[in-house]
């Protein structure tokens, strides 16, 4: 056990770039959990996974294709948006299906599988870490324009529609950023750590957060202080990455659950 | 269009796969508030959500003044335990200001919604469509869920002149439409 690897420069570029997407899912998942939508990140993980695998295949970049693969996800989820969790599900299915079959057909994707199920951040670069930049870039100030129509969709579904005006468009374009951050993180961070990241913070900020804009915080700060540890914890017990940051993230709100019940 | 009118109805049939409820006329100016009254069943909260554009209309004519801007409390709720949302950032949402609102009310805006009791939420939530910026308010079965406080003050809001803006009120409850409402229009089962 040496955390002396902690402090190698090698590791700052991977560190920043999941520290950016640390912040950030958590903060999808919010809203994902509000429209009781959160089983789509793990869709939208698994399109991007299987989509860099193909774009690995045919000599792409994996972000690109991971990229791609979550925003033809995300369009599919609006486009289907009345079959729901059925949707996502048969996205699922659909993209473990492919994953497999090119990972059993392709000697290169076999290795890059595993990668992506592992969790291979400390193999990630400065692009990677310039995407995630940009995509924070992009999508906090969109979430926030966003914020509103959201929540309306949720307390008062009818509202836009009794204006005469159609709430269709902002949904569309929450998931499409739902899906590029997810890809961007499913590429970066693993599939699996891209989920929890998305998934766990708001479970725990929905309980303690004393309004919707202290759970954001909570959610944001439960995703980077989480992520921390986890990439500490991994490098220091030479272990993968994805499962450290996955077992982390659900001890978080374990814990969490037993302090709440008993105050 | 009359300046003052908001809507007018004609002979309104509307439905979901067929149809269900109507024919229904009438015309709604600014300062009205129009009940629309009859026995379960009849088809008041379809013909209601025909006015915004919730149903389907299948025969009839609906005139709107232009832009009209319409606010519409529809019945039930989403289980909306577990979100961490304020009363203040529930009628943020609408634009309803909290201006007005009962003192027993008032000084839990900032607890979170699945901290207040059932009538509280239904009267906030009732509150956040009254007072957001609308030409015309559509309220179905409003009382439903509030406690008797709630009720009488929501009465009493809608007693007060609201000049600008036209109410149509669905409800069973004949003694608020008797007395709240300038106009009655009963809808046959």
């Amino acid at each position: 056990m040496s955390f002396d690897l902690l402090f190698d420069p090698l590791f700052r570029v991977p560190f920043f770039t999941g520290l950016l997407l640390a912040g950030l899912l958590p903060l999808i998942g919010m809203y994902l959990r509000l429209r009781n939508e959160w089983l789509a990140a793990l869709a939208f993980a698994q399109m991007a996974s299987a989509g860099a695998l193909l774009a690995m295949v045919l000599d792409w970049p994996m972000v690109i294709g991971g990229v791609l693969a979550a925003l033809l996800a995300a369009l599919l989820k609006g486009l289907a948006a009345r079959a729901g969790a059925n949707a996502y599900a048969l996205m699922m299915l659909l993209a473990w299906a492919g994953g497999v079959l090119l990972v059993a057909n392709h000697p290169l994707a076999e290795q890059a599988g595993h990668a992506l199920f592992d969790g291979q951040l400390y193999f990630t670069g400065e692009g990677h870490l310039a995407a995630a930049a940009l995509v924070c870039v992009v999508v906090l100030p969109l979430l926030a324009w966003l914020s509103r129509p959201l929540l309306l969709g949720r307390f008062f579904p009818a509202f836009y529609r009794a204006r005469g005006r159609s709430e269709r468009p902002r949904l569309m374009l929450f998931d499409l950023l739902a899906g590029l951050a997810v890809a961007l993180a499913t590429v970066s961070l693993g599939v699996m750590a891209a989920f929890a990241l998305v998934f766990v913070p708001p479970l725990i900020a929905y309980r303690f957060g004393n309004s919707w804009r202290t759970g954001l915080a909570w959610s944001a700060a439960i995703g980077m202080v989480g992520y921390s540890c986890a990439f500490a914890a991994s490098l220091g017990f030479d272990q993968p990455f994805g499962p450290v940051c996955v077992l982390l993230m659900v001890m978080l709100f374990v814990v969490s659950s037993v302090k709440y019940d008993r105050m | 269009m009359a300046e003052d009118l908001l809507l007018r109805a004609s002979g309104l049939v509307a439905g979901y796969a067929a149809p269900v409820a109507g024919p229904l006329s009438f015309a709604l100016h600014r300062g009205e508030i129009l009940g629309l009254a009859g026995p379960n069943g009849a088809g008041k909260s379809t013909l209601l959500k025909a006015l915004w554009g919730g149903v389907k209309v299948f025969d009839g004519r609906l005139e709107k003044a232009p832009d009209l801007q319409i606010s519409h409390q529809a019945q039930g709720f989403d289980d909306l335990r577990g979100v961490p949302l304020t009363g203040r950032e529930l009628l943020a949402l609408t634009g309803a200001k909290p201006d007005g609102l009962p003192s027993w009310l008032a000084e839990r805006l900032d607890r979170r919604l699945d901290r207040l009791s059932g009538g509280q939420l239904q009267f906030l939530r009732l509150w956040a469509c009254l007072t957001a910026p609308a030409d015309l308010i559509l309220l179905d079965e409003p009382t439903n869920n509030l406690d008797r406080a709630g009720v009488a003050y929501l009465v009493d809001w809608l007693g007060h002149a609201h000049a600008g803006q036209g109410i149509v009120i669905v409800s069973h409850d004949h003694g608020l439409i008797d007395e709240v409402c300038t106009r009655v229009v009963e809808i046959g089962a």
